[in-house]
Formats: structure tokens, C-alpha cells, sequence
């Protein structure tokens, strides 16, 4: 006796699965899932993604449990982690450093999904879920790095909130209500722990609603191409949970080399001084992952208009599935692309070492010139390239990737 | 409160020049015993570095985050911590009067401070707070060699350069350092008999403040090897499965 599609002799799975159908739609989405046969590495990293969410979590939680968030007890709560706690150290520097490792493979998530063009019709509101998880990890990320109460946390805090006093009228009211007092003080760290333990949980929401939007329409894939029928497909099991096991081995080897052997290296060694509202860093740097971002509000010369301009480096990618005219997806086919892309890349990596850099002579101009064209690329040149750009011919289908003639 | 704010950020955020021209020297470079991915503390150093630290830096600095127990790890046991505890002393709970009596400190006390609270360390200080010394290999750039620079890097100030109340030492930034030199050499006896040089004593008790800042070095080290060494056969095996799996996709 078969009910459903359960391939199982279990009859209490089957009970179950009669009357709640979890079983059959773990298999609808995680096994039988037909998935693109011609994938490569760089579709790696959406699990890789959602693994480290997952690491965040679970550390998270643990760390919870001991740490205090007040500004007289978080710089010694930490250290009482790193101390006396049992593995506290482990469970701290894995969740410092899985920080990076999330932002790292979101990252080049994002850089697939431009080179392969994986925002397009029908995938826009994919595209859409994806930007609003990155805003809830660097949202979540900034108030994580506040905790420890460091100088870098107490600093950071102070430029970044103070972005919205830049808002007219109601910019200092705004500001005053974000810290809950007249100053980075004791009410802004709590607030920042509850949302900083709360806005994880928004992105898990997030990703199922992401997944649901990707499993809707399947994956995208290197040639960019719809499936033309089942020849084309596997099922994700046991094909890409295969593949998957493998990077994450691959991923998870590069994370632990850097956890037990260069565990302070991503971060500021300003943040092991306890905070000191009255001593000013030197340097006030955010953590690597938004020194493009920083860059970027540096770039202009007012402080309304960074703060929009830092903005709008995001929310310009929102609109990039109808900047980009191209009907073409995958970069493959799209040569003058193809080299804008990696132009782009470099561009941001350059925003990001200007980033690291005190905002003085060259660096101000080669930041400026970054930026400008950061916005050139997605404002002017692919609303044009998508006219002007002669296209290689695409393949008739997956499994015939050779010109069909 | 709003504009000074806000001057402290237009600072940071368009004049970083200035700070960034004053930065110190870069530390000079020592092979310690904790370097490389194999390296661990060197118990016996450490042990010195405990001495010249409670017979020099103690005066002055802390170590907030240390508790006497601790220092089991590198290799002293219950009895001779209590000895080194003992010798200082710490607030009591209330007693049954309400009144606070000082008692000797025991194994399972934190470090004792020099100081009741800050101001007092300022102003036997000339206003300069010695900074608590716990972390302080982890909150400099490269910190052991940069702390052994600069007790190794003090000097005559260079013509024309006014140190005002401070001593030269061009390691630290700005060059300009409120610590007058706290080590010369045979500052201490050392107990193991070890000659007291000025170079054997910074490395001693940066030794001592590398294991203050990382208790953890030689355990994350030593299972860091072991999963790694996992990991890389784990990761093998999960390629010849994939290989397998895939070997049939055309």
C-alpha cells in the first residue's frame, strides 16, 4: 500500500503525512526538486548560505546565554565567555567569524546571480528576497558587532546612527529615538541585543519565502536558458545534496582554518579596548563587509547626500531587473557583459579597499571615481548595453548545449 | 551635545589625516614560541613574565579579566597560586557589622587592581590611565611584537621634538608616550636563575600577555589541527561520492 508519492515502508510516516503532508513536501522541495543538470560551482552557494544563517543561530543562542547586555557588564561578559565558559571561546570566534563567512558567500550569491543574469523575468521577486535579506544581515550585523561594547562597537554605533540626523526636520528626533536617551548608551545596547536576537528569525522567514519564489520557477543555470523538458533536469537528490556536501566540506575547511588559527584577523583590534565615550579611535572602520558601503557615504562631500548616495547602492538593485534590457541571462552569450561584469567586480572591491582607507588626498578621488561609476554601470550602461550589445546565439537547449544549426 | 558630535565625526570622517600621519612605527618582527600554527606558549617564559610583571607592571596596571586560577595553565598548582594571591589584598563581603574588610586574595579571585577605580590611577598618573594590560596583545595590531618594540623602543627625544610630560618612543603612535621606561634590565631576580637582561624581560612578559590575552592559543591550536585534518578527509570522501554520483550525467 503506497499513499501519496512517500517511498517508504513506514506507516506511521504515512499517518502522519495523510493528515499533515510535511513528508511529501520535504520531497516535493528538497529530493525530487528537478533541478538544472548543468549547474556549477558558483550555484554552491546558496546552501552555503543558509548554513551559515543556521551556524549564526545556533551559536547565537549559546552565546545568549551568557552574555549581559548592559555597558558595564558586555566587555566582561564577552571575556567571561572567552574565559570560563566551556568552549566559549569556540562558540565566540565561530560566530564572530561566521559573520564574515555568511557575508563572504552572500556575496558572491549576489555576483552569481549578476553574471548569470538570475534577476530576470520570471525571477524578479527572487531577486527582490534575496536584497531584503542582505538589509536584515547587515542590519543585524552592524547591531552583533555593538554588543561587545568595544571601542570599534561603541564608535561604529555612534557614525552610523548619527547617519539619520542627516534626515531634515526630524533627522535629530530620529536619532535621539533610535538610541532611546542623548547618546550611544545603555538603552541603545539593549535594543540592539532584542533586535539583534530577533531579526535572525525575520531572515529564516525570509529564506523560506526565497526558496518558495526560487522553487517556483526552478533555478537558473550557466546558459541562462529555459529548460525545454525532463532531459534537462535531475532531481536535487542525491545529485546536488551530493555536490552541496562536497562545497560545504571545501567551505568548511577554509572557515575552521581561520577560526582556530587567525580567529582576530577580520576584526579590529580597537575592540578589544572597552568602550570609552570620551577616547575617539583613530581610525573608526566598520567591519570589512560594508566598507563599500562606507565608501560610498564618504565619497560625497554632504552628509545628507552620502547617506542617500549609501543607500541607493542598494536600493538601485531592486530596480536591475528592468535597468538590464538584455533578454539574454547568462553573461556567456553576452561578451561586452561579460567584461562589464568583471569591471564591476573590481570597481567594488576597489570601493571596498577605499573603504579601509582614511578619507584624504588620492584615496578621496579614487573613491569618488569608484562611486560614480558604481551607479554609471547600473543607471546608464546596462539600460543601453541591452540595445546596443550584439549577443552570441544561444543553444537550443540544456542538453544541447552546441548550436543547434 | 549635538555639535560636539558631530565635530567628532566630520573628524574622523575628513581629517583622518592628521591621525594617520602620527601613526607609530611598524613593530619590529621576533619569532616567539606561539607563533605558527604549531606554536604554544613557553610555560617556563611565562612563569618569569608573571614575576616581572607583578614586580613592575603590577604597580601600575592590571589585569581585570584574570583570575589567579588561571594561572594553572602555565604549570604553577593550587598551593603556589594561593602564595601569589595572597600577597595582595581585596574587599571582603560585608560582614555582619555592614562594614567592608580588606582580606588576602585566594585562588579563585581575580587579579588585584593597582588602583580602586580610574581616577585614582590618574592622578597618580599625570592624568594618564594605565591601560588594563588582560588584552592588550589582542587590542594592538600585531601585538606582541609591537608591545616588545616598544619596551625595547625607548630613546632620547630627536632635536626639536617636545615631549612635554611624556617620553619618546617612536613604536607608539604619536610618538609620544605618558609611561615613563618600565624596564632597563636586572630589574628583577628571577627565580629559575635565568639572567635578567632587558631583551629576556620584555620577552618574558610579553609572553606572559600573549597567554593573559589568549588562555585558549594552546588548546584552539592543537584541536584546530585535528579538524582540520578531519575536515580534509571528510571533504575527500563527500568529491569521490559526488565523482560517483555524478558519473552517469551526461
Amino acid at each position: 500500500m503506497k499513499k501519496n508519492n512517500i517511498n517508504s515502508s513506514n506507516s506511521v510516516l504515512e499517518w502522519i503525512d495523510y493528515r499533515l503532508p510535511i513528508i511529501s513536501l520535504l520531497k516535493h522541495s528538497a529530493v525530487d526538486y528537478p533541478t538544472p543538470k548543468n549547474l556549477n560551482y558558483w550555484w554552491n552557494f546558496g546552501s552555503l548560505a543558509g548554513f551559515f544563517l543556521l551556524v549564526q543561530i545556533i551559536t547565537g543562542i549559546m552565546l545568549s546565554m551568557h552574555y549581559t547586555a548592559h555597558v558595564d557588564h558586555a566587555f566582561s561578559s564577552i571575556e567571561h565567555i572567552m574565559r570560563n565558559v566551556n568552549h566559549g571561546w569556540l562558540i565566540r570566534y565561530v560566530h564572530m567569524n561566521g559573520a564574515s563567512f555568511f557575508f563572504i558567500v552572500v556575496y558572491i550569491h549576489i555576483f552569481r546571480g549578476l553574471y548569470y543574469g538570475s534577476y530576470k523575468a520570471p525571477r524578479e521577486l527572487l531577486w527582490w528576497l534575496g536584497i531584503i535579506i542582505l538589509l536584515l544581515m547587515m542590519a543585524t550585523a552592524f547591531m552583533g558587532y555593538v554588543l561587545p561594547w568595544g571601542q570599534m562597537s561603541f564608535w561604529g554605533a555612534t557614525v552610523i546612527t548619527n547617519l539619520f540626523s542627516a534626515i531634515p526636520i526630524i533627522g535629530e528626533g530620529v536619532v535621539q529615538w533610535l538610541w532611546g536617551g542623548y547618546s550611544v548608551d545603555n538603552p541603545t545596547l539593549s535594543r540592539f541585543y532584542t533586535l539583534h536576537f530577533l531579526l535572525p528569525f525575520l531572515i529564516v522567514g525570509v529564506v523560506v519565502l526565497h526558496i518558495v519564489a526560487l522553487h517556483t520557477h526552478g533555478s537558473n543555470n550557466p546558459l541562462g536558458i529555459d529548460r525545454k523538458g525532463p532531459q534537462d533536469s535531475i532531481p536535487f537528490h542525491p545529485y546536488y545534496t551530493v555536490k552541496d556536501f562536497f562545497g560545504l566540506g571545501v567551505a568548511l575547511t577554509i572557515f575552521f582554518s581561520v577560526v582556530f588559527f587567525a580567529p582576530d584577523y577580520l576584526g579590529h583590534p580597537d575592540n578589544y579596548v572597552p568602550a570609552d565615550p570620551l577616547k575617539t579611535p583613530a581610525h573608526i572602520v566598520p567591519e570589512w563587509y560594508f566598507l563599500p558601503f562606507y565608501a560610498i557615504l564618504r565619497a560625497i562631500p554632504d552628509k545628507l547626500g552620502g547617506v542617500i548616495a549609501m543607500f541607493s547602492a542598494i536600493f538601485v538593485l531592486f530596480l536591475l531587473p528592468w535597468l538590464d534590457t538584455s533578454k539574454v541571462r547568462s553573461a556567456t552569450f553576452r561578451p561586452v557583459y561579460k567584461l562589464l561584469f568583471w569591471v564591476f567586480l573590481v570597481d567594488a572591491v576597489i570601493l571596498g579597499w577605499i573603504g579601509s582607507k582614511p578619507a584624504e588626498g588620492t584615496y578621496i578621488l579614487v573613491g569618488r571615481i569608484a562611486t560614480s561609476y558604481y551607479f554609471i554601470h547600473f543607471l546608464i550602461i546596462l539600460p543601453l548595453l541591452g540595445f546596443f550589445e550584439k549577443t552570441k546565439p544561444l543553444p537550443s537547449s540544456i542538453s544541447k548545449p552546441v548550436l543547434a544549426e | 551635545m549635538k555639535i560636539i558630535l558631530f565635530t567628532i565625526i566630520f573628524t574622523t570622517f575628513f581629517i583622518q589625516a592628521l591621525f594617520s600621519a602620527s601613526e607609530g612605527l611598524k613593530p619590529m618582527k621576533y619569532n616567539f614560541s606561539f607563533d605558527g600554527i604549531l606554536g604554544s606558549i613557553d610555560k617556563n617564559s611565562a612563569q618569569r613574565g608573571l614575576q616581572v610583571f607583578t614586580e613592575v607592571c603590577a604597580a601600575c596596571h592590571g589585569l581585570n579579566h584574570l583570575a589567579y586560577r588561571s594561572l594553572e595553565d602555565i604549570g604553577y598548582n593550587k598551593g603556589e597560586i594561593n602564595n601569589i594571591a595572597k600577597q595582595f589584598l581585596i574587599d571582603d563581603i560585608p560582614d555582619e557589622n555592614g562594614e567592608i574588610k580588606k582580606r588576602n586574595a585566594i585562588y579563585s579571585d581575580k587579579f588585584v587592581n593597582p588602583y580602586p577605580n580610574e581616577e585614582a590611577a590618574k592622578v597618580s598618573n599625570n592624568g594618564a590611565y594605565p591601560p588594563d594590560l588582560t588584552l592588550m596583545v589582542k587590542a594592538r595590531k600585531d601585538g606582541a611584537n609591537y608591545l616588545r618594540s616598544l619596551l625595547l623602543g625607548y630613546e632620547d627625544a630627536p632635536e626639536g621634538v617636545d615631549v612635554g610630560e611624556g617620553y619618546y618612543n617612536k613604536y607608539m603612535p604619536g610618538k609620544i608616550i605618558a609611561m615613563p621606561q618600565p624596564l632597563y634590565g636586572d630589574d628583577v631576580e628571577y627565580q629559575d636563575g635565568t639572567v635578567a637582561t632587558l631583551e629576556q624581560e620584555v620577552i618574558d612578559v610579553v609572553t606572559f600577555l600573549t597567554w593573559t590575552a589568549m588562555p585558549e592559543l594552546e588548546k584552539r591550536k592543537s584541536s584546530g589541527i585535528k579538524v582540520i585534518i578531519f575536515l580534509l578527509i571528510m571533504t575527500f570522501f563527500f568529491f569521490l561520492s559526488y565523482k560517483k554520483i555524478w558519473k552517469d550525467v551526461k
